[in-house]
This record gives C-alpha cells, structure tokens and sequence, in this order.
C-alpha cells in the first residue's frame, strides 16, 4: 500500500507540474485542446492523491505499524472513528490530507464553474494545481513529511492517538480548519487567474463569491468546535486562548470577513477593486502563515507539530507567493480603478469601509501580538511573553468598535444619508440599546466592558429585527401576504442580505457569551465521599457540591477513574456529574500517555457547571476538583450554529420565483422591499 | 450427563451476547477492588498525586498574582491556569509554592513578581510592561487603526469633493430632467435593494 502511496503522490505531483507548465507557459488560448488538458489534469491529480489518501487509510485500518505514521499515531485497540481521525492527527497526515482536500476542491472549482468563465478556468487549474505540487513536494522532499515512510522493524503495537485528540470535537474541529484554509485557495486563484487574463470585470467576484461564503462558513465552523473542544478538553473553563495557532486561524476569518463586506461594494458601485484584490491575496497568505506558524515551531504554542523543516517550506512558499501576487496587482493597478466615486462620509459604502478598517486593523493587532515576541527579540535580544491579558487589553475595545459598525451599517443608506432618514432607522436600534443597558444596570451588572458589550448587543440585535420587520410589513401591506409568507419570500428573494443580518445575530451571541465567561466563578476543592462544598454562581445562587465517591473500571482501550459529584441548585436537585482521570493503554495493557482529564459538565442556558476531576491526595478517595461556574457558555454554540445557518442562507443558490398579486401600489415602499416584485437579487 | 465444563460452556453462552454488546458500546467493565473505602484501587490511574489544598490556594490575591505569571513548562499557560488544568505539569505547583512561600514571607503581589522577573527574566509574564520598546506592542495596534480612520475619513472626504465638483461642471450639459428622474429612481431602487 505504501508503494502505491508513494506512486500516486508521486503521478499527482508530475501531473502537476506539467499542468502548471501548460498553463502558463503555453498560450492555451489559442488551443482550446489545451486549455482543455489544463482543466481535465486537476481531475487526474485528484484521482491520483485520493489513490493516496485510500491506500494511507488501508494502512492506518490495517494496523500496518510499520508504516511510521500508523505507528506514531494509532494502536490495535484505538476506536474506529478516531482511526479515521488519526489520518490527520499528526504532520505528514495532514499535509496529505490538504493535497487530498485542494485536489477534491480543485476539480470541484473547474466542474461547477459556469463555462462562460472559460477564460479563466485554465488558470485557475494551473495555480490550484501548482500549490497542490507543492504540498506535494513538502511530502516527498521535506525532513519526515512523507507519510508513507516505513520503519526498518515493525512494532507489536503502535504509540495511540494524544488522549486530548480523542475527542469528538477533534475528529470534526481540524478537517472543518482545514477546509476552510484550503478553500480559501479557491477565491485566490480566481483573483490569479483574472489578473493574469486581465479579465477584472466583476466576472471573477461572480465566480468566487461562493467559494469565499464556504471558505468563512468552514473557517467559522472550524473555530467554534475549536473553541467548544478546548472548553471540554483542556478543563481550564475557557474557550479562547490567544495562543498563536488559534490567532493563525482568526487572522484569515477576519480578513475574510472584511472582504465579504467590501465585495458588495465592487458589485454595487464598482468600486474597491485594488482593495477587494488585495483583502483575497492577504487572506490566502495569513492562511499559508498559519500553516508555517503551526508546522515550524518558531512560535510557542500548545498545538504546534514538532518544529521541523518542513516550517521552512512554508516561509519560502508564503514569500515567493507574496511577491508574484503583489507584483502581479501592481502591474494590473490602473486595470482596476473604480468606476464610481463615494459621495458622502455618512453612506452604506463608508460605514462598510469602517467596519473594513475595524476588521483589518483586528487582524493586524493579533498578527502584531502573535509577531510581537519575535520582533522584540530581534530588538531587545529579551524573549518577552504576550498572552491573553495584552490581547485583552488591545482587543477588546476594537471588538466593541466592530460591534457597533455591525449595528449602524445596515441602517445607513447606500451614496448618501438624509438627516431625517438616518433618525428614522436609528431610533428604534438606539432605544434597543439604551434599554438593554439600563435593564442591566437596574439588575445591578457593572463593569464598563460588560455593559458596553450588552448595551451594543442590544443596539444590533434592534438594527436586524427593524431591517426584518420592515421588510416584513411593507410586503404584507403591499401584497397582502401573511406574516410567515411574507418573512419567508423577504428573505428567499435577498438571502445573502438577511442571512448576513442572520450571520450578525450569531456574532452577537458571541459578544453574550464572552461577557459571561467574564464572570466566571472558580474555586479548588478537596472532598471526602459525602463531603458537601457550596460556592455561589454570579446570578446569586448557591450550587451545593456533594462528592459521591470515585469508582474505577476498565473501558475499551482506558483505565478510568470516575468520581461523582450530586448538584443542587438552591436545594433543588439538579444533575449528577462525573467527571474522569483516563490512563490510556495500548492492547497488552501498558499505559501510553499520562493519565488525562475528562471534564463533568452540567449545561444550559444561563450557565455551565463545569467539574474536573484533579486527582487524589495519597491515593486516597479523597479527590480533588476545580469547580466551575461558567454563565451564559452555550451562547456560543448557539452562535455558532446561527452564524452557519445564516451563511448558508447567504451563499444557498437561486431563489423561487414566486408570482404575487399585487394589492396596491404605495408611494414609499419599506427599506429592503422591492419597488416591484423580483427587483431585489439573491 | 451435564458435566461442570457444560455448565460454564452453556453460562458463556449465555452471557456472551451481553459481554460483547457491552465492548460494542464501550460499557464499562468494574472492577472489583474498592472494597477498601478509603483507598482507590488503583491510585496511579487517578494521575499524579495531589498535595493537600490550603486556604491560599483560593486566595484572590495569590490567584490574581500567578495568572500574571507564565508556567515555565512551555504550555504559554498562567501559573494559576496550568496549576488547575494541566494536571501533570510538575512546574506550576512548584511555582505555586514559591509563590505562598513568599506571600507567607510577607510580600506584596509586586514584590512576588520582581522577584520571579529577577530569576526567569521578562519572559515570565503573560504580557510585557509597558515601558521602553513594550510600549511599542500595545501603541502600535491603536495607532494604525487611528492612522488608518483618519487616512479612510480624508480620502472619503477628496472623493466626495471630486464628485461634487464633477457634477456641478456636467449638470447641466449632461442631465436632461428625464434622465435625472431616471437617475433618482435607480438610487431609490439601489438604496431598496441594497
């Protein structure tokens, strides 16, 4: 199987190359059967590495220990479904499985392509196909990245997945990642490929738009289940860490984020392009710069891969990829000058180009802080820390300023804004907030950061459901539709507009539930069975911890040690939790990592209780627990499942075209409802 | 006859379907050994052991002074964070206990940390002071939005100033009063649709 391997990597890898050579070397255009070749050869390299992917597979189910990877990383008695996810647990597995995933996206982007970009799409294969090459490469010519590299023995049994990796999270968390960094390739390509074709009319954007939606869904995705395996895995009782890999994968969110907005501009009034242009180059490049950050350990960091060489292949690749496309948009600079101008400072197109400034400068202050230690090295010759207290600190107040950009922007109106017509959308947004904040306040919540945060919670959460009710009451007043009907065709004729303000409720949610882990309530215990520990949640109520005891037992391939504790509520009964000390073991019984913790949760709306089992004193019953009281936690799943809905709302293809009678004309029609029936576009 | 290896046979059988379901479904399996109440029965499966908790261990001061502070083991963890996570780190409890050790002594939070930056260095810290080339880290973020806010509100407002001069010099050879109904209806219907 590990000849195979090497044999498809390899065929992928000269397929790749000869493909890349046709596509820029060659003029295609005047030879459609080239052009042709170009396309078909991104099928053939995704056939070729998913022989690869197959036949690494083949040997990870098929205990063949002595391939060095399966060995690495699984053992005889690992469960099934974590086998599948060892094939991404470690280096040399995960570079397969982006050459895997970009070959798979790679064809996909050539088969759903309209034909009418045909102008395009060769070199869109040629570039997609050259960054597969050189993953590839890293495979077959970087220090131990080839994973089908066999051992000169074959162990009885191999060393088992990281304890913290068998997770259900981990088996969705990195794939979700990994997609979202690969398919960023997608929309980078597009803006390659029309630079290079000197196409850079909106066509490009048209054929990408997609493809960047999927790219944030899958990002957002990947970063919420990170977030949701770190809270359960790790057993600090927190989300989010500022550690430089989880920086790595916001910066291309952001960026991203920031051009999901400015594109509308580009389409709108056709202006932004160098900007526009420039946002899809860097975000391919902070994703390529996450990657080099995770894989060559010159930064700190609980997730990193060993630090190898194979770092260095991604520094060459991310500057050699950085001067051909600046170059490239340089060359093509007065190709791409707008076509229409901004008329005032109070517009849709300033408030988009704020909230743009907002996003790109939150990238550029956690790529500061990640960087920071490096540079102040490099200067001072003093290694320095930067953790979350100096993320915090600089964050937090750009984090409220985008806040509040997410609530005025869609009240202001495209060109230009009357006075009266800026007082009309924002009064109801405005007393929204005012109210969330003096209801707070009443209740008797301070701290500036917290309030703030609610109160601009309140001021967006009032800007969407005004942009929905208005939308709403104008199609019934004007078509005489029902409430239901007419929410449901508001939003099926403009799905990208209000799965975007659906994509803003999930931020929201967000923002609640980061406010609440602000709030946290921590304590260390030591118990004996029967022993009854209280402590008091922020809302004022008294969680009453009795420890049951701690039983042992043996469960597939672990040695558990299960202590339980009963919780009360105010005296009210309310769960039993249990939380777990895990000694892995492999199938003769020897135990292959140290002991790990399995936390004991209790969760809903209003708060988490969140137990982790810290071990024993003396090998006694005794047991020792961090006790946690987290508000307001399930806000970010329930987030991030909002926020998915409403990108998926937004890049969902097509709309019905549905036939309505009209009631009655009416001199003004509601913002956000067409003046007539189809106008508004998905 | 049934012999006695029949019956154990036949007991297999019997309880063979329920063995297997529970391996199928990962059930656990106890073991017998708890007998001894105050004991586990395999204490090294239960981690590494733990010292017994004080009072300073929930101290607010002691806790706010070590989440200033770095774990040494490499985790980019506070001293506080890894002590009560990371369960087989050996660094963090050791720096725990140098820490009530010296908040025993009498000192101040601040006098803890000088002394920790004294032995480990600047590193120690989950963020850099804010003095000499540090300030750099904190200012630099705020200056380029600040810079960017300012370079984004002069550039909107030459271009609002360039727009406005070209129409006031095309008005009137370019617009007939049809075209500028015309052109506010498709502002009306782009502010609609937007």
């Amino acid at each position: 199987m590990t000849l195979l391997g090497q044999f498809a990597l390899w065929a992928a890898f000269l397929i790749g190359l000869w493909s890349a050579g046709l596509a820029f070397l060659t003029r295609w255009q005047d030879r459609p059967e080239l052009a042709a070749a170009v396309q078909r050869s991104a099928y053939a390299i995704c056939i070729a590495l998913l022989v690869a992917a197959f036949a690494l597979w083949k040997g990870i189910f098929a205990h063949d220990f002595n391939i060095e990877y399966v060995a690495s990383y699984t053992s005889r008695n690992l469960p099934e479904y974590y086998l599948v996810s060892a094939f991404w647990a470690g280096q040399k597995g995960s570079l397969l499985f982006w050459a895997v995933v970009l070959g798979i996206f790679g064809s996909l982007a050539q088969a759903l392509t309209s034909s009418r970009f045909r102008d395009l799409l060769p070199y869109v294969a040629g570039i997609t196909n050259l960054i597969v090459v050189f993953f590839i490469a890293v495979m077959l010519f970087g220090e131990h990245a080839n994973p089908f590299e066999r051992l000169s023995f074959t162990p009885p049994d191999g060393n088992g997945l990281n304890p913290q990796l068998q997770n259900p999270g981990m088996v969705v968390h990195p794939p979700m990642l990994y997609l979202g960094y690969i398919s960023l390739t997608i929309p980078f390509a597009f803006a390659i490929a029309a630079m290079l074709a000197r196409k850079l009319d909106a066509g490009w954007i048209i054929a990408m738009r997609k493809w960047a939606i999927m790219s944030w869904i899958f990002l957002s995705v990947g970063i919420t289940i990170g977030m949701w395996w770190a809270y359960l895995e790790l057993g600090w009782g927190g989300v989010w860490g500022w550690d430089p890999v989880e920086n790595a994968s916001f910066h291309p969110w952001l960026t991203l984020t920031a051009f999901l907005h400015s594109v509308m501009i580009q389409e709108k009034r056709g202006m932004l392009k160098r900007w526009n242009m420039t946002l899809v180059i860097g975000t391919f490049l902070l994703s390529i710069f996450g990657t080099f950050i995770t894989r060559s350990g010159v930064i700190a960091s609980v997730h990193s891969f060993t630090q190898s060489s194979v770092g260095y292949f991604f520094l060459a690749f991310l500057m050699v990829t950085a001067i051909v496309s600046f170059t490239l948009l340089y060359t093509r600079w007065d190709s791409l000058k707008p076509e229409a101008e901004l008329e005032s400072m109070v517009s849709r197109e300033s408030a988009f180009l704020f909230n743009n400034l907002a996003l790109v400068g939150i990238a550029f202050s956690v790529l500061w802080g990640t960087l920071f230690p490096i540079i102040s090295e490099a200067v001072r010759g003093t290694k320095i820390t930067v953790g979350p207290p100096f993320f915090n600190r600089v964050n937090i107040p750009l984090g409220l300023f985008l806040l509040f950009l997410t609530g005025v922007g869609p009240l202001i109106a495209w060109r230009k804004a009357s006075v009266r017509n800026l007082q009309r959308q924002f009064i109801v947004p405005v007393a929204a907030g005012l109210v969330t904040f003096g209801v707070l306040f009443a209740m008797g919540l301070r701290g500036f950061y917290p309030l703030m945060s609610l109160g601009l919670a309140g001021f967006v959460l009032g800007t969407v459901a005004q942009e929905f009710w208005r939308g709403v009451r104008a199609r019934m007043s004007m078509y005489g539709e029902h409430i239901f009907a007419a929410l449901s065709r508001l939003v099926s004729r403009n799905r990208r507009r209000y799965g975007g303000y659906i994509v803003h409720v999930g931020i929201v949610a967000y923002f609640v539930a980061f406010v609440g882990l602000a709030f946290q309530e921590k304590v260390s215990v030591q118990m004996v069975p029967g022993q009854t520990e209280v402590v008091r949640s922020p809302y004022g109520h008294d969680i009453a911890f009795t420890y049951m005891g701690t039983s042992q037992y043996q469960s597939l391939n672990r040695l558990v040690s299960a202590a339980t504790l009963q919780v009360t509520r105010d005296g009210k009964r309310l769960d039993d939790i249990v939380s777990e000390k895990r000694q892995h073991v492999d199938s003769f019984g020897r135990p292959t990592f140290e002991p790990s913790t399995e936390v004991g949760l209790h969760s809903d709306l209003r708060e988490d209780i969140y137990v982790v089992y810290a071990g024993s004193p003396d090998g006694t019953e005794r047991a020792q627990f961090s006790l946690i009281i987290n508000p307001l936690v399930n806000w970010f799943w329930i987030g991030g499942v909002i926020l998915v809905l409403g990108g998926v709302l937004a890049m969902w293809p097509g709309g019905p075209q549905i036939k309505t009678k009209r009631r009655a004309p009416v001199a003004q029609a509601g913002y956000g409802v067409p003046l007539r029936e189809g106008a508004v576009k998905g | 006859m049934t012999t006695r290896r029949d019956a154990v046979r036949l007991m297999g059988l019997l309880l063979l379907p329920g063995a297997l379901r529970a391996q199928d479904q990962g059930e656990a399996t106890p073991v017998a050994g708890l007998d001894d109440a105050d004991r586990l029965y395999s204490p090294e499966w239960a981690g590494r052991n733990r010292d017994t908790l004080t009072a300073l261990d929930n101290d607010p001061l002691v806790i706010a002074t070590e989440r200033r502070m770095r774990c040494t083991c490499g985790c980019t963890l506070d001293i506080y964070t890894c002590r009560t996570t990371d369960f087989t780190c050996t660094f963090s409890p050791a720096l725990h206990k140098e820490v009530i050790a010296l908040w025993v002594e009498g000192k101040t939070p601040e006098e803890i940390i000088d002394f920790f930056v004294a032995r480990e260095g600047e590193a120690i810290l989950m963020a850099p002071p804010a003095e000499g080339f540090n300030v750099a880290g904190y200012v630099v973020p705020g200056l380029v939005m600040l810079t960017g806010a300012l370079g984004l509100a002069a550039w909107i407002s030459r271009r609002k100033a360039e727009v406005a001069a070209v129409e006031i010099t095309a008005a009137p050879v370019a617009t007939t009063p049809d075209e500028a109904a015309r052109e506010r209806l498709r502002r009306a219907l782009d502010d609609v649709e937007s």
